[in-house]
Formats: C-alpha cells, structure tokens, sequence
C-alpha cells in the first residue's frame, strides 16, 4: 500500500510545483518585505474604497465652530471627552485632517494606477516597434527616449506641466511622460531576447502574421518585467505626482491631495506641525508598499535579479 | 584613456543636441505670448512687433532654434525677457548654490551609503543589516520636501537653544555678505570664460570664504547648507546602501574571494582589496545617476530652504514663460549630466581594465 502512496502523492506535488502562479502567490507569501508591502497596500485599498464610512468628517467641507490648526484631539489620550474628536487635528480650512487623509487614499491610489497604466501602454508599444521592427526606427525611439531621460524627472514633468497648463490631470499625463523610457526599455530588451528563438520562427513558418507574432509570441515574455517595473513606477508616478501639486501644480485647492496638504500647510510647520506629518507620513506609508511589493515581486518572478533577498 | 573619452563624448553629443530640441520645442509651446507676458497685457501691437523683432521672435521658429544653437557654441546665452539681464550673469549667480549643495550631497549619500552597505553586506541577516534596509526602503519612500521642513522643525524649533540649532532657511546669516571677487582682487576687466569661472568661485559662499580669508562666511554657509543637503541626499544615500549591499554579497560570492581567504589572507583585507574593488563598478554607476536625480531634488529643496539655486530660479523662468531663461538652465543641467556621465565612464576604465582595451 505505502508502496503505491508514494508514486500519487508525487505526482500531486509536481503538478503543483508545474503551476507558475501557484507558485508566485506562495513565494510571495513567503517573502518578508513582499507581505509587509501587501499588508499595507491592503489597508490602503480599504480606506479608499470605504473612504465615506471611515471618514468621521467630510473631507471638503469646513466643521462650522473649530478653531483653525486645532491640534489632534484623542479620547483616549486624555483628550476632554465633550469635544469632538479629531485624530489628526483641524486644517488652516476648518477640515478635519483625518478625514481628508482617509480620502487622499483613493485619489492616490487612482494617480499611481492611472500614470503608469498610461505610460505601459503607450512605452510597451513604442518599446515593442522599436525591437520588432529595429532600424532607424528603432534608433529614433531610443534616442528620443535617451533624451527624456536625460533630463532630471522633475524638471521635465514641471516643464510639461508649463506647457499644458497647472491642474492633476495635466500632471499626470506629465508623470506618465516621464515614465515612459523606462517601460519602452524593459519591452524592447524583451522583444529583442525573444525574436530570433526557434518557436517565433516556427509561428512565422506556419504562416501567423506579424502582428499576431508580436501579440501571442512576443509580448507576454516582457509580462514580467512589466510587473515589477510597473509596481515600482506606481510608486515614483505617486511621489511625483505629490511633488508637483506640493509645488502648486497638480491637484488644486479643495482636493485632498496629500502633496496638496502639504504644500498648502508648510508655513506652518512650525505652529502646527501635525499638518505636515501626517500628509507626508501617508505618502510615505504609501509609496513603501508599492516599494515593498515590487521588490517582493522582482525576487520571486525572476531570481536571477535579485541578489540575496 | 583620452580617447576613450573622447569617445564617450562623441556619443554623447546626439543626446546633447536633443535636449537642445527639446526643451527648445517645450518653451515654444508654451502657451501665452512672451510679449505679454513681459510687456503687460496692455501692450500695443507695435510695441510686440518692436520686442519680438528685437529678441528674434518674429522669425520662424526653425530660424529661431539654428540662430539659438549657433548662439550657444559662440558662448552666447541671450537675455532674460524678464529683467534683460544677460543670462550667463544669472547662471553665474545662480549655479554655485546648486553645485555646493549637490557636492555636499552625493558626498554624505556616497559616504554614508557605502559604509551602511558594506556592513549590512558582512553583517547579513543580523538586527543591523534586517534595521538598515527597512531604513533604506523608508529612504527611497520618503518625499524629500516632507523630510525637508521635518527637518527644519526639528533642527530650528525643537532643538533650538542647544549646540544642534540649524537655521531653517536661507543661505546665509543676516549681516554676512560675501566680497566681489573681481573687484577685490581688480580683475574687473577680464572677460569671457574667465569671467564667468571667476563669477561662479566669487558666488560660491564657502569658495569665496575660503579664498579672501573670511572664514566665517564659510562656515556661516555650510550651516545653512546641512539641513538642505541631508534632505535631498537621503533617497541616493538608501539606493546607494541596498545596492552597495547587494553588489558586495555577490562579489563575497566568488571563487576568488575563496581562494584568496584560502591563501590566508585576513578577511578585512578581502573585503577591501578584493571584493569591494569588484562592487565598485554597480556602486559609481548607480552614484552617476543619482546625481541627476539629486538635480530633481534640488528643485524641492531650494524651494522649502528659500535658497537661490538653479532649481527655484528654472521653476521662476519656466512660470514666467522666460524662454531663454528655461533654455540656457537646460544647457547648462545637460552639461553637468554628461560631465558626470564622463567622470563614471571614467572611473569604470579606472576601477575596471577591461573597459580601457574594449
């Protein structure tokens, strides 16, 4: 009988081992940074979606009858119980700081998503014509892409912000310029690794079309990289995107944009220093996750990139 | 050696003249037209007609970037719209700020990079090196213009009082004022490069201090420049650790590294001659491109420290539709990119043999 178990019980774990996404999912449970990363993204996503049940205060509107700047006001840190509570104090607009943090959450999330889905969209195709096709068209993308990156990010996406005009979206769209030599690079390198192999040339011989290669052949070898260099664009198009409305030319006044809060308050780091911490700490707290997760991802989808964890 | 430089530098040209495109084309997007910006809105047609003809608007705009790059290799940068100020006496005001803070920066990221890597890289898995990369993960996470004015409460409010009081803005102190080099040492008369080498040590404080004697000034200037170059240096000095880390624990991975333990060799000296020499080469390039990135910092942290850098002044000139302005700062930041590029090309043929022969 144990003869018989032995061979079954193999085979089930080979199978399973067989599974690529089974096996991501498991390692990147395993992998340390990779679950704090998740933890924290998690607890973002919940206040984003539940922002409006979470959120004592609205995030616009002024409270009639607070003092402005009020510091944090906790109950349970010996906060008098007949006043209202206010975890992160009152902004220089009467609003309550927690509630717009907890609002902040969403736009954030939405910032990071929406830049980077645009520059993977528009890099992985410029990327792509430029390995599949190659010559000067080739030169032509890379070059322009050296140029967008010879050039400090911020500068750049402040220069484009000039041209179209102040505002989030305009910023955004900015960011996602910046960003779109990286994923432009990470497909190309893809495309060119994988386009003289054996079986692109077998789907050429049985008659596929180019764009059907490019598509069904070519394109999901640069998936992973994607990935990783994708989540860790969401964190960079978040942090910019927060230094330009800090700067005055992203998301504008009333918008609980978290660079926006800061930027609206830095006078006053030093009478209420509370209206700068908390802004930047979500930021950070933010930015971190996507970090986190993105290096978890790197190490698991491909080991030869990391260098011991 | 030379001409593998001068190699680079070919390469390195095309990019160059793109930046030039680019930021040429940008500014002339713009919208909003320079005349009125500059002259009011109530400017009449024939005084616009009068400025773009005397600032070379009115020709078309392919005319206008030749007649502009042909300029620049003369040396000339044009004038400000703005003010009319020769834009070479701005960049000479302005570059010197930039340039201390960005040296003080990668100098303390560098430093305290290296030296965090490379114990986090001999002390793996322990509490230290566990507390270093969290640190460093939260390094690269962190918004420089939050830990920028943190800092400044810190350094200005809470310690004020003891010896760690920091002043949170500005470039120096009220009353310190820095002496006309040209005219202390009566060479007002000299013109072109020199002038301009001569204009970019008078504006830099601590140079300046340092070279008429006034050693206060110096000093008075470096204390104004902490809190600024801390701010901007953490994010390279955390991706300067994680990847000093790394790259050290794949060369303490090596056969040689073995052998050369093998032959008896004291480990400190492996880890010094041998293996971080071969870590080395990712260690500079990843300082090369920092330093850009530390360019886009200074953006932010001259705007919170109130310090006249190149940074404030673009972000001034790209609002004020200042065309020439925004152009001639471009030059001039595309330049140190390549300078810096070249110095690691060159530490590569320095650090790696093999790079010369290629």
């Amino acid at each position: 009988m144990s003869q018989q178990q032995v061979p079954t019980l193999s085979a089930t774990t080979i199978f399973q081992r067989d599974n690529p996404s089974v096996i991501v999912v498991r390692r990147l449970f395993k992998h340390r940074s990779a679950k704090l990363g998740m933890f924290l993204l998690m607890v973002l996503i919940i206040c984003a979606v539940f922002a409006e049940q979470i959120a004592p205060f609205d995030p616009i509107v002024p409270i009639k009858g607070e003092k402005r700047r009020a510091p944090p006001c906790i109950h349970l840190l010996g906060c008098p119980d007949d006043q209202p509570e206010h975890l992160m104090g009152i902004d220089g607009n009467t609003r309550d700081q927690f509630s717009r943090i907890i609002f902040g959450a969403r736009l954030s999330l939405r910032i990071g998503v929406a830049t980077v889905s645009l520059a993977i969209v528009i890099g992985a195709l410029l990327g792509a014509i430029a390995g599949f096709v190659g010559g000067w068209l080739d030169d032509l993308i890379m070059r322009s892409m050296d140029v967008l990156q010879a050039f400090p990010g911020l500068l750049l996406a402040i220069a484009i912000v000039a041209v179209l005009g102040p505002g989030l979206i305009n910023a955004l769209l900015a960011i996602a310029i910046i960003e779109i030599p990286i994923f432009a690079r990470v497909v190309r390198a893809s495309v060119l690794s994988v386009k003289e192999l054996e079986y692109v040339t077998a789907s050429r011989a049985l008659g596929a079309s180019e764009l059907r290669i490019l598509f069904t052949s070519i394109l999901p070898n640069s998936l992973t990289p994607l990935i990783v260099q994708g989540t860790l664009g969401i964190a960079s198009a978040i942090l910019s995107a927060a230094a330009l409305s800090f700067l005055g030319l992203g998301a504008e006044f009333p918008t609980p944009e978290w660079g926006l809060m800061l930027g609206e308050e830095r006078n006053s780091v030093f009478n209420a220093p509370f209206l700068v911490f908390f802004p930047g700490l979500a930021i950070m707290v933010t930015v971190l996750s996507f970090n986190l997760l993105g290096d978890g991802l790197r190490d698991v989808l491909d080991p030869r990139l990391s260098h011991g964890g | 050696m030379t001409q593998f430089l001068l190699r680079r530098l070919l390469l390195v040209l095309p990019v160059l003249v793109g930046i030039l495109l680019v930021t040429f084309i940008i500014t002339r997007l713009v919208p909003g037209d320079p005349c009125y910006v500059m002259l009011g809105e109530h400017a009449t047609e024939a005084s616009c007609n009068d400025f773009n003809a005397r600032f070379g608007l009115d020709k078309s705009i392919p005319e206008q970037f030749v007649r502009y790059a042909l300029n620049l290799l003369k040396g000339e940068f044009g004038n400000s719209l703005k003010d009319r100020r020769p834009i070479t006496t701005i960049i000479g005001e302005r570059l010197p700020m930039t340039i201390e803070l960005t040296v003080l920066a990668v100098t303390l990221s560098s430093f305290f990079g290296i030296l965090l890597g490379v114990i986090s890289a001999l002390k793996r898995n322990t509490i230290f090196d566990t507390l270093t990369m969290l640190g460093a993960n939260a390094g690269v996470s962190m918004p420089i213009f939050w830990l920028g004015l943190l800092l400044a409460y810190l350094f200005a409010l809470v310690l004020k009082g003891t010896p760690f009081q920091l002043p949170p803005s500005g470039r120096l102190s009220a009353g310190m004022s820095m002496l006309p080099l040209a005219k202390t040492w009566g060479l007002q008369d000299v013109t072109g490069i020199k002038a301009f080498l001569l204009a970019l040590l008078s504006n830099s404080a601590i140079m300046n201090g340092l070279l008429t004697g006034n050693y206060a000034l110096t000093f008075d200037a470096l204390k104004h420049l902490i809190l600024p170059s801390v701010a901007v240096s953490t994010v390279s000095l955390a991706i300067i650790a994680r990847m000093t880390r790394s790259a050290l624990i794949d060369v303490l991975g090596q056969d040689y590294i073995r052998t050369a333990r093998a032959k008896g060799l004291a480990y400190a000296l492996v880890v010094r001659r041998h293996a971080l020499r071969n870590a080395l080469i990712p260690i500079v390039t990843i300082i090369g491109i920092q330093t850009g990135g530390l360019l886009s910092g200074a953006v932010l942290t001259e705007t919170i420290f109130s310090l006249p850098g190149v940074g404030s002044r673009m972000v001034e000139a790209i609002l004020n539709r200042d065309y020439p302005v925004v152009q001639g700062f471009a030059v001039v930041i595309a330049l140190i990119f390549v300078f810096t590029n070249l110095i690691v090309d060159a530490s590569y043929a320095y650090l790696d043999p093999r790079v010369r022969v290629k």
